[in-house]
């Protein structure tokens, strides 16, 4: 099993807002993500989670420890390369002013070359009309655009992408739709895929191997499944009450 | 004017006093104060540039200017709180506003080197410049608290810390020249700027103050220009690592 992202005692703090003080937001994290598949990776809210992804994507460096990506030491790694290679996607989707088109231009655009995929490709992969490209981006639906924002990630012909809740705040329907895009994308191009998610059936179902993070530390790493068989014995159902029913 | 009359003029502030006390705006002791800081900061200055006029030598004229940026960056400061180096920033910006405004007069010999030329004129190009500069360190602040998903995004797509400021730019550039393109659009219609006013007070012809005007109000839109530019380009850097990361 091939090496995407390999964590060694990865830490992270930031400045504390109104104290004097540094607050610690990951501590000793060393996992393997592996290449070419999905790992999710989940906790309570203020656990690290998003942290932890901005890091993959150099968007935030860590305070200790190395990360290394294909092997490279990303501190020593061209920052814009990294991002252009490891997309990422937020929790709520944001649109720019214009079309469709522009919108699935603009990561291309910004380094100064073209994409391999048109914008009628990339709508077409996203399981949307190739007329849509025309459309003013701002007034499609919530879940029309996060599946712009994963195709506008696409453009940049990643390998990787980090996906931040990118279905929390949609419909059961264009969740459920995001999900198999992102499985075939996974399966079809070999895009690694690094997805933080609250929803316990989604890891299940989306999940090859997953990391729990409670206050910043790593507590379990593994299977879906054996993360399935060690916090859900029971058919009991899944979902966010993990965090809150006493049991971490 | 006698001085009797200006000590007269003083009625006009108790008409802001009065209306203070009547709305409950607790802004007497401000008035107060800061009609006793006018008369003083103004008699001080009126001796200082009688002094310089007399002496008519270069180096008082470079220290008095180099005094007027400094004051000037450091009023702006207050507005750059939370920025870093922001105060030699300002300084840098403001003194090249004036540097390059006043460089064109002079060398197209707009006006000629002579201490009451040339610092009642920087007076108004440090004064735009101060205006200029606080305004868009202001606005170079908000934009980038109120855009940091915009950004967020941008840079997530490999964007550099320009290309994803580049809206931030645009919009703090237009906030600081909006006010000098609207009055350049409303000068006299809406108001008689203040330089020509004095002019025809003081009895020059109307069509010699407006030559006057014109000149000033085309350098202010320069200096304007020039150190909302500077400000902003250094600004917003500061907000951003040198790995292109939203501090």
């Amino acid at each position: 099993m091939q090496a995407k992202f390999l964590l060694e005692k990865v830490g992270y703090e930031v400045e504390a807002s109104g104290t004097q003080g540094r607050q610690r937001i990951l501590s000793d994290v060393g996992i393997t993500i592996p290449a070419g598949q999905i790992f999710t990776i989940t906790g309570p809210s203020g656990s690290g989670k998003s942290s932890l992804l901005y890091l993959l994507n150099l968007l935030r460096d860590p305070t200790t420890g190395v990360i290394f990506l294909d092997g490279q030491n990303m501190a020593e790694m061209n920052v814009l390369e990294v991002r252009r290679k490891v997309g990422i996607v937020f929790q709520k989707p944001f649109m720019f002013k214009g079309s469709v088109r522009e919108n699935l231009l603009l990561g291309p655009k910004l380094k100064g070359s073209e994409s391999r995929y048109s914008p009628e490709d990339l709508l077409e992969m996203m399981g949307l009309e190739r007329e849509m490209a025309r459309k003013e981006a701002i007034l499609l639906s919530g879940g029309e655009q996060q599946r712009v924002s994963l195709a506008r990630a696409l453009a940049n012909e990643p390998d990787v992408l980090l996906l931040d809740e990118v279905t929390s705040a949609l419909d059961a329907d264009s969740a459920c739709s995001v999900e198999k895009l992102v499985k075939a994308l996974c399966e079809e191009k070999g895009i690694t895929v690094v997805w933080v998610t609250h929803d316990m059936e989604q890891l299940m179902r989306v999940g090859d191997n997953s990391l729990l993070l409670i206050d910043g530390r790593v507590a379990f790493t593994g299977t879906s499944d054996e993360f399935k068989h060690q916090y859900f014995p029971s058919k009991r159902e899944m979902n966010t009450e993990l965090f809150t029913d006493g049991r971490l | 004017m006698s001085y009797l009359s200006v000590i007269l003029a003083l009625s006009f502030v108790l008409v802001a006093v009065v209306i203070s006390v009547r709305e409950n705006l607790e802004l007497e002791k401000d008035l107060m104060i800061g009609t006793f800081r006018a008369f003083v900061q103004l008699i001080a200055i009126g001796f200082i540039l009688k002094f310089i006029f007399e002496m008519e030598k270069w180096p008082y004229i470079v220290v008095m200017i180099g005094f007027m940026v400094l004051a000037a960056a450091r009023n702006a400061e207050k507005r750059g709180q939370g920025v870093k180096n922001v105060f030699p920033m300002l300084l840098l910006a403001i003194s090249m506003g004036e540097i390059l405004t006043m460089g064109m007069m002079l060398g197209l010999k707009i006006i000629p080197f002579q201490a009451q030329y040339v610092i009642p004129i920087s007076g108004m190009i440090i004064g735009n410049g101060m205006v200029a500069s606080a305004l868009t360190l202001n606005r170079v602040k908000a934009e980038i608290e109120s855009r940091r998903e915009e950004i967020l995004v941008l840079l997530g797509l490999g964007a550099t810390a320009r290309q994803a400021s580049s809206s931030t730019l645009q919009a703090s550039l237009k906030s600081a020249l909006i006010p000098t393109v609207d009055s350049l659009k409303t000068v006299g219609i809406v108001q008689l700027p203040g330089m020509m006013t004095g002019l025809i007070i003081g009895g020059v012809s109307p069509l010699v103050a407006v030559k006057y005007q014109l000149v000033v109000m085309l350098m202010i839109t320069s200096t304007v220009s020039i150190t909302a530019m500077i400000v902003a380009y250094f600004a917003y850097s500061k907000f951003f690592t040198e790995r292109h990361q939203l501090i």
